[in-house]
């Protein structure tokens, strides 16, 4: 094998994966916010032109570092970051990590170098952090965590950790389902599908749920398996179990994607979905919500992403040196058809 | 130096592999300070002598002793821990470490457990310096060297082990003058400091240029061995070839068909590639049949591999039929006219998976493209046609060719080319490995075609072979084109001669 | 010679195929129930078909490239551009129910699917680099390819016409089946009724010799690789096609190595040289009933890979004759297991 004829080669492919992913990991300061196009790497520095930061006499710096941009999702919450921020008068930095831990890390010693007044993040992965947040501690910059939680003993490195309680996610899908069988006699037949094996959200929604569920002994789930968050794999085992059972009464999604690719499954097989299976998903993301107008779901739980003006507010309150909860929740409703359909209209995403 | 006591004494040695009696009661002996060059061609065992002296592979019968004791190495790093190193042809380094990395690799000092770089460097540049008579950089990586370097840092590597033999297997068949030059230097250095050298090369020049002692085998029997300065070379030749000089009367002779004003069918002129064969002169008429001679590594697959195209001439110019063609790739040359039987069947001829069908249609469907693919019926008639003409066996195209003999599957190479109706076919080795009938049958077969008309450029190493079918025959010596030889000019003493050469 | 069926190359993966079938048969009877509904079959047996024609389309490409000696790694990230292609177009078209558009959103996707796939043959047959590392490079740009195109997030069609490609069903079966009957039967005529597949076999097995016999090595390496793109390519339609819509993060991923653990199931070696379509056939269908057989009897997602690892080992285990001779010589002394060379010739 020949070395020195392959290095090039893997340079060339470092060189193309550097280029489509990376670019703009160094937060730029100054300048107006913009310049970049939707696709390309994306750091600007948003002022608000009008409206003066409250309490302090000078602007709030904020330098945020949001995990990428692979979903509906996350496109919203980057936008209610931004919008919130403009809107309360702070001066973001804003930086995409592109899904990589390194881009976040590098981001955020950016923001200790710039001196921002506070730092907030959605970590891309749990653990990995200690190192870079003990370094802001000890230039004394506040961290705010959004969206996803760290794994690190020493809760001292953060703030406040602003975010949607997955469990509470569950258990709201099972309060509903809960009250719609009250008076079920008999067994009520659920099957589920789970997010990716692992992962936090699906380990939680699954126990809100179940946590719920279990005092009625009719409700039963009678087959869980993981579609990974996606459609397509919604769609393959949701198809199995409709071989395998006769008698599902029940879907419970752990998101609005598997779900809709659930419902592919449930019309290819000749069922009305919505009716012959009652549907639950959480997230609320647009196509869920037109679903669910549409009356193939009957319930969606919102995960909330538009979580920037609870962010501001801690931010604010960080500032002042006023005490902050160290768990902050993320304000979020349920859709059921009907109300689905009347809020459609105004959903940001 | 003085005729003591030998430090190795190899007695009666016997090695049988299944079918082959690789070592017939060879002696073999090594004396401390000379360099002992190991002769014989293609088979006569020499590698299984050095494989069996390093512990490769047990000896079946004989005895060895080395300074003084019995000695039966099990692997080759016994043998290496008991002072006997060897340095193989293709390099067995790593170009991607740096050359104090390579020569301690595996046994790098440490300390307190972590290797200790700078001991390692400084180790490795006292022991180039002082052993090999060289300064290098040695935290460079080997690969930024030449392979002549690299040769010596694979040297240095053996040399490490408190070695007092050192085998060179032809350690200078990719080097260029001055780098063999500065080998043997070295070499001759070493053996001041008395270390024994085994030297195994196909340059005759070269042996009689730094060895002291030859030792001769052919086909696993021990012939001989003699002080170098007492050995001439027309007879270290004929001892490795096997044939006595004043047994050889002229055979009769073939008359050259009438070349006279045609002209040839291929014509090289001053055609060479550097590192294969030194710039050659060749013509080759239709009807006419060329033979190459020469020993093993002499140039003669170089020259045919160049006028196929398999390989690229650097220089010099070659003529297909009066005009000039650029032969820069097989295609190129089937396109021409020319077909080439490799001396490598295995690698370089059969496709083992495929059929013996497929295997002879190859070319010929190759040469006409995918998409006009010869029916599954005239497939099948063109192999029995050459099966039966042939008479490949068995006699079932469908067979896979790696369960046929060595004979046959070089029919059906044959047949593969054959099917092209080629004006020029080169055939190297084509009768190497397979029994007596067959090599009797592919000569006759040869002769046919040349007289049907195609040329044939012939490449064996017995010389015989190249006598009875050959009408000129062109002599190579370490890669140059040394003599040619035609009609009653073609005997056994003067092409041994000419191998022979100064 | 009489055929000697146990000496067939097809004999032990189809003898995988029948075991886990059989398992079905034991556990969960209604695996093989097949109904007639609206106009079609409907089953597990026809989920199999449907969901195993993409992955059984790859591997028909994949196992032409692993017979020239290569391997493709680059066919996961080729289903998600090709995807994102065709629903990109389509979703910015004036009328998504337009079967223009959509016929030319597909020849859109398989058109540069087909220039990538060049782009891998031009790297290893022009290039000359080794074929696992050339088409690493597309493997990890193409993903991220896929994504520029649909700006990381998930692209939703409604076009009906589109739908058909993956979800439709035509003479009571999905007709993603045809498309998968017509990518096979499409390579098993140029390879075995052109000379294709003997110059494949040729240049795998000893491309020194093929050299020397005068193939045309380089273009028939841009071909395969080429082919092997266009299979990723209406995998990557039928994929998307199948829930409308184009997701460039999850779409294909880990294809490429189900096909390859497909292609080598079929008995063609990771070596190159001998090729077996139909081989690779029902080690595509064998990797999909166990992905099916898995959630039919509700293993716990927690260990389902573990178990698909094992019956993977199983059958590449019972696949190898230096295993099955190494367990016959443990049991009764029986006749030596008969090699796999003496096979003559396969479909």
């Amino acid at each position: 094998m020949n070395v020195r004829k392959i290095l090039p080669i893997v340079l060339l492919a470092a060189c193309l994966i550097v280029t489509a992913c990376g670019g703009g990991n160094q937060p730029s300061s100054g300048g107006g916010g913009g310049g970049s196009d939707s696709n390309g790497p994306s750091t600007q520095s948003t002022e608000s032109g009008g409206g003066s930061s409250s309490g302090a006499g000078k602007k709030i710096v904020l330098g945020f570092s949001q995990v990428g941009a692979e979903s509906g999702w996350r496109t919203a919450n980057t936008e209610s970051i931004k919008e919130a921020a403009a809107a309360a008068g702070i001066e973001l930095k804003f930086s995409d990590a592109q899904q990589k831990q390194e881009n976040q890390i590098k981001a955020i010693r950016s923001f200790i170098q710039q001196k921002v007044d506070v730092i907030a993040f959605s970590p891309v992965v749990e653990s990995g952090w200690e190192t870079v947040l003990r370094e802001a501690k000890e230039a004394g910059i506040p961290v705010i965590l959004t969206d996803r939680a760290i794994d690190s003993d020493d809760e001292s490195l953060y703030v406040t950790f602003i975010g949607s309680d997955f469990v509470e996610e569950g258990r709201r899908a099972g309060r509903w389902l809960l009250e719609q069988f009250k008076d079920a006699t008999e067994p009520v037949n659920i099957v589920e599908l789970q997010g990716t094996t692992g992962s936090a959200p699906a380990i939680d929604r699954k126990a809100g749920f179940e946590e719920v569920i279990r005092e009625n002994p009719n409700l039963r789930i009678i087959a869980s398996q993981t579609g990974d968050f996606t459609r397509a794999k919604g769609k393959e085992v949701m198809q199995s179990f409709l071989q395998a059972h006769k008698d599902i009464d029940v879907l419970y999604a752990h998101n609005d994607d598997m779900g809709l690719g659930a419902i592919q499954a449930i019309e290819a097989a000749g069922l009305v979905p919505g009716k012959d299976i009652i549907i639950i998903t959480v997230d609320a993301i647009r196509d869920g919500m037109q679903a669910a107008a549409e009356g193939k779901i009957n319930f969606i739980v919102e995960c909330n992403p538009l979580l920037g003006p609870q962010l501001m507010e801690a931010v604010i309150a960080v500032v002042e040196g006023r005490e902050v909860p160290k768990r902050i929740v993320t304000e979020e409703g349920a859709f059921t058809s009907e109300e689905a359909k009347a809020a459609l209209p105004y959903r940001k995403y | 130096m003085s005729e003591n006591r030998p430090i190795l004494k190899m007695t009666g040695i016997h090695k049988r592999f299944p079918g082959v009696h690789a070592l017939n009661g060879v002696d073999f002996r090594m004396f401390a300070g000379e360099v002992h060059a190991l002769m014989g061609e293609n088979g006569a065992g020499k590698s299984t002598l050095i494989k069996v002296l390093t512990g490769v592979y047990p000896i079946d019968g004989g005895e060895v002793e080395w300074e003084g004791r019995p000695f039966h190495p099990r692997s080759p790093l016994e043998a290496q821990q008991a002072g006997i190193s060897t340095v193989y042809q293709e390099i067995h380094l790593c170009p991607n470490l740096s050359v104090a990395e390579n020569i301690f690799i595996g046994r790098e000092p440490r300390k307190f457990g972590r290797i200790s770089w700078r001991a390692m460097n400084r180790a490795a540049e006292a022991l180039l310096a002082e052993r090999l008579n060289v300064k290098l950089d040695v935290t460079r990586p080997l690969g930024s060297f030449s392979i002549a370097v690299q040769q010596l840092v694979a040297i240095a590597r053996a040399l490490n082990i408190s070695a007092r033999l050192l085998i060179l297997d032809e350690p200078t068949s990719s080097l260029d003058r001055d780098e063999v030059n500065r080998l043997f230097a070295i070499m001759r250095h070493l053996k001041r400091q008395g270390l024994a050298i085994l030297f195994v090369t196909h340059f005759l020049d070269q042996v009689y240029e730094v060895s002291d002692r030859i030792t001769i085998l052919r086909n696993g029997r021990f012939i001989g061995e003699y002080p170098t300065r007492e050995l001439p070379r027309v007879e270290l030749v004929q001892k490795m070839i096997g044939k006595d000089l004043d047994l050889l009367g002229s055979l009769p002779k073939r008359t050259p068909p009438s070349a006279g004003g045609e002209r040839p069918f291929l014509q090289a002129a001053g055609l060479g590639r550097k590192g294969g064969v030194e710039p050659f002169d060749l013509a080759i008429g239709s009807g006419e049949i060329v033979g190459l001679a020469g020993l093993l590594g002499s140039g003669r697959t170089e020259t045919a591999r160049l006028l196929f195209g398999a390989d690229r001439a650097d220089q010099g110019k070659c003529f297909v039929e009066g005009r000039e063609a650029k032969l820069d790739s097989p295609r190129k040359a089937i396109d021409r006219g020319i077909a080439f039987c490799s001396e490598n069947r295995k690698a370089e001829g059969i496709i083992e998976d495929l059929t013996v069908r497929e295997n002879i249609i190859l070319a010929l469907q190759a040469h006409r493209g995918w998409f006009r693919a010869l029916s599954r019926r005239r497939q099948e008639e063109i192999a029995d046609e050459y099966i039966r003409a042939l008479d490949i066996r068995p006699a079932d195209p469908e067979q896979l060719i790696r369960n046929l003999s060595g004979g046959n599957q070089q029919k059906v190479i044959l047949a593969r080319w054959l099917l092209m109706n080629p004006r020029l076919l080169i055939l190297d080795e084509p009768t190497r490995g397979i029994d007596v009938g067959a090599k009797a049958e592919i000569q006759r077969l040869v002769l046919s075609l040349s007289e049907k008309g195609m040329a044939v450029l012939f490449i064996s190493s017995e010389l015989e072979e190249v006598i009875r079918v050959s009408s000129r025959v062109a002599v190579l010596r370490d890669r140059r084109h040394v003599r040619h030889l035609a009609g009653v000019e073609i005997r056994q003493s003067a092409i041994m001669q000419a191998i022979a050469g100064g | 010679m009489p055929f000697r069926w146990r000496n067939s190359h097809l004999f032990w993966p189809l003898a995988a195929l029948g075991g886990l079938l059989l398992i079905n048969l034991l556990l969960k009877p209604e695996f093989f129930a097949i109904r007639y509904q609206n106009g079609h079959l409907y089953g597990s047996l026809i989920d199999i078909l449907n969901f195993g024609s993409p992955l059984a389309i790859v591997a028909v490409g994949m196992t032409l490239v692993i017979a020239t000696r290569g391997i493709d790694l680059s066919v996961g990230s080729l289903v998600a551009i090709s995807g994102a292609m065709a629903c990109l177009t389509i979703s910015r078209g004036a009328d998504q129910q337009s079967l223009h558009l959509v016929l030319g959103a597909v020849l859109l996707a398989l058109a540069v699917s087909v220039a990538l796939g060049l782009w891998n043959g031009l790297l290893v047959a022009g290039a000359g680099i080794q074929p696992i590392i050339a088409t690493l490079i597309l493997m990890v740009a193409g993903r991220g390819i896929a994504q520029l195109i649909t700006s990381g997030q998930i692209i939703t069609v409604t076009s009906k016409p589109y739908h058909f490609i993956g979800a439709g069903w035509l003479f009571t079966l999905p007709f993603s089946v045809y498309l998968a009957a017509l990518v096979f039967l499409f390579a098993a005529w140029m390879t075995r009724r052109t000379s294709l597949g003997m110059f494949i076999e040729a240049i795998g097995c000893n491309p020194a010799a093929s050299r020397l016999a005068g193939i045309r090595s380089r273009s028939i390496l841009l071909a395969v690789y080429m082919f092997c793109a266009l299979c990723a390519g209406i995998a990557g339609l039928i994929t998307s096609s199948n829930v409308s819509s184009a997701d460039g993060n999850n779409a294909g991923l880990w294809i490429e190595l189900d096909a390859i653990l497909a292609v080598v199931i079929g008995g063609t070696s990771l070596a190159g040289g001998r090729f077996s379509l139909a081989g690779t056939l029902v080690g595509a269908l064998l990797i999909q009933t166990l992905t099916t057989t898995i959630y039919m009897l509700g293993v716990p997602p927690e260990i389902t890979l573990v178990v698909k690892a094992f019956v993977v080992l199983a059958v590449c285990l019972i696949q190898s004759p230096s295993f099955r001779r190494a367990i016959a010589a443990r049991g009764v002394p029986r006749k030596p297991v008969a090699s796999r060379q003496e096979v003559s010739r396969h479909g």
